[in-house]
């Protein structure tokens, strides 16, 4: 009776800690998009509004105006960038861990080692030696210099590797008797099979992308070639700062991922789980 | 090199696949293995080779040049680098706070993620909400985080969040970024930092408690226990691995710290030079805006030493957690 008592009570209590929590953390997205429907003498406010008195849109729209500070190009740029890294890092890191996990040639360990070794340095460290190559040849301001590092990531290597040890052989070993090559077993069959993992990695590749910051800063150093996190971070070093207007961008920078985020959450806890996260 | 030296066999290797099947067949089957393996895994060999294992080499030989407006090799100078580097004091001091920042950040976050974990995965109802509201801010990057904690929550007018909610148990306002004693500043890093990636380790922690078998709590709850005497005896040292792995990121990702703090401090002035700074800032002005190359990639090495440390004397004190596997 009393432990019956205690569970129900322990629940309630359990219940009340989580909602108390779940609004604290969504207190801030609130926020922000009030900030960026305010009004500047409302932002600037001596006292507490809970809402804007009027939905000021034009803060989304005159965030584009400003030629100092490219907000579009720096969202096309990021696009591009997140849009590209995402399909091709996934399907790099798919090809070399199938063939890592099951093509056994000579070397192969080897292989795998020099792959994984580069796990073992700190990421950050590493953008002072990439830039420094990556800028020796002609990289800086360029958006293949942007994407390039960022299309090579050993750690999904490892789990697309982990990930095909455990697919059944059977399989493979059909398509091998009714004539494929290896390389034909791989696109028509192991590839297709992927598609959880690929969307899961994917869509964690493209919030990497979307969200980086140190690298796009060492080279993307012209604003034609600012991403949407750069073009953010340069309100602050402005004279200036419109207040709602940098809340609208401030949204604008998160809202894509934040629904994206909603519509693939499943596939990304899942890859988060598998993957003990990248950042 | 490893590029040069792979590139031509890349070429070769591509060349068979739009083949028809009739001319494939004669390749033997190791041949045909071979070939498939590496043209599976050269894209990758390759840009690791150049982007990690070059980039780190030259940089390694960068970091014993006087390197400065240039990245050619030249002029030897043996340790003088990181002699410079070691005693300046503006570079110490982002040592300093950067070990305190790990100090502070990776016990709370370590904790909070596991309570949260713990709740989350108690409640039978709304699991799912609860998971999207503490993982959501994961979608967000630090230099927004940034912006929302600097310009709204803990702006210095009176009407920022944090100062509203003061002023009902009578704070006057306070400008919590600006205010260096007491450092309050602190509470805006580490809030933030919290925000951001508490819900990432929680999932990792739901993971692994989810790999607990249940007949240990079945048997727990037979002989009596309550729940805290159920989380230290079962629950904490099953996730013995999972949280070892957790601690190593936590420590990864905290000593590598740059976005927010950037995102926060930075003024435009001159990099490096903002009252609160991180190594990695640090190193960012000497390299960009100093352009001396070889002090920043003597900076690079020695950062790479404290996480190697770090790491070593984890593994030390609470073992890898492979170990077991």
């Amino acid at each position: 009776m009393n432990r019956f008592r205690g569970s129900v009570l322990g629940s309630a209590a359990t219940y009340l800690v989580l909602c108390l929590l779940a609004v604290v953390f969504l207190i801030p997205f609130y926020v922000l998009l009030r900030n960026a429907l305010m009004t500047t003498p409302e932002v600037t406010a001596a006292d507490w509004h809970w809402l804007p008195s009027a939905l000021n849109w034009d803060n989304f729209t005159s965030l584009f105006d400003n030629p100092e500070r490219p907000f579009g190009r720096s969202i096309v740029n990021s696009l591009i960038i997140a849009v590209i890294t995402a399909p091709v890092s996934t399907l790099l890191a798919s090809m070399a861990g199938y063939a890592l996990a099951r093509i056994a040639v000579p070397g192969r360990a080897a292989v795998l080692a020099v792959i994984v070794g580069t796990l073992m340095i700190p990421q950050a460290v590493t953008f002072l030696p990439t830039f420094v190559v990556v800028g020796s040849m002609g990289g800086v301001n360029t958006m293949w210099g942007l994407i390039a590092p960022g299309l090579f990531n050993a750690f999904a290597v490892v789990l697309f590797r982990s990930f095909y040890l455990s697919f059944p052989a059977e399989i493979e070993e059909a398509g091998r008797l009714d004539g494929l090559s290896y390389l034909g077993v791989y696109g028509r069959i192991i590839l297709p099979n992927s598609a959880t993992m690929i969307a899961s990695l994917g869509a964690l590749s493209f919030i990497d992308a979307w969200n980086s910051f140190l690298w796009p800063l060492m080279i993307g150093q012209d604003p034609s070639s600012w991403t949407v996190q750069i073009a953010l971070s340069s309100f602050l070093t402005s004279q200036t700062v419109n207040l709602p207007q940098l809340f609208a961008g401030t949204a604008v920078a998160i809202l894509p991922l934040v629904i994206m985020f909603l519509v693939a959450q499943r596939h990304i806890v899942q890859g988060i789980a598998m993957s003990g996260l990248k950042s | 090199m490893t590029a040069t030296g792979t590139t031509p066999l890349r070429k070769r290797a591509a060349r068979p696949v739009p083949a028809t099947a009739p001319r494939r067949r004669r390749l033997t089957e190791r041949q045909s293995k071979g070939l498939a393996f590496v043209v599976l895994v050269a894209p990758m060999l390759l840009g690791l080779g150049l982007f990690r294992y070059v980039a780190i080499g030259w940089s390694f030989l960068l970091s014993f040049s006087e390197a400065r407006r240039t990245i050619s090799l030249g002029h030897w100078v043996g340790l003088d680098n990181y002699r410079e580097l070691l005693s300046d004091e503006r570079f110490r001091d982002s040592l300093t706070m950067i070990v305190l920042f790990t100090a502070l950040i990776v016990p709370i976050t370590f904790v909070g993620s596991l309570g949260l974990a713990v709740l989350v995965n108690r409640v039978r109802r709304g699991r799912a909400f609860f998971r999207t509201a503490f993982l959501l801010p994961a979608a967000v990057s630090y230099v927004a985080a940034a912006m929302i904690w600097k310009m709204a929550l803990f702006s210095g007018v009176p009407s920022g969040l944090a100062n509203t909610l003061g002023a009902l148990f009578g704070a006057d306002a306070t400008p919590w970024i600006q205010t260096q004693s007491p450092p309050l500043y602190w509470i805006v890093l580490v809030t933030l930092r919290l925000w951001l990636q508490v819900g990432l380790y929680m999932i990792l922690f739901i993971a692994g408690l989810q790999a607990i078998p249940q007949h240990l709590y079945e048997a727990a709850s037979l002989d009596g226990a309550g729940p805290w005497r159920t989380f230290r005896s079962i629950t904490f040292p099953m996730l013995r691995n999972t949280s070892v792995a957790i601690l190593l990121l936590m420590f990864i990702a905290a000593l590598q710290a740059f976005d927010e703090f950037y995102a926060i401090f930075s003024t435009g002035a001159s990099l490096g030079s903002e009252p609160v700074r991180t190594p990695l800032m640090h190193l960012y002005g000497v390299a960009l805006q100093d352009q001396d190359y070889g002090v920043g990639s003597a900076g690079a090495f020695l950062l790479t030493l404290l996480i190697v440390l770090v790491t070593l004397l984890q593994g030390r004190i609470l073992g890898f957690a492979r170990d077991k596997d």
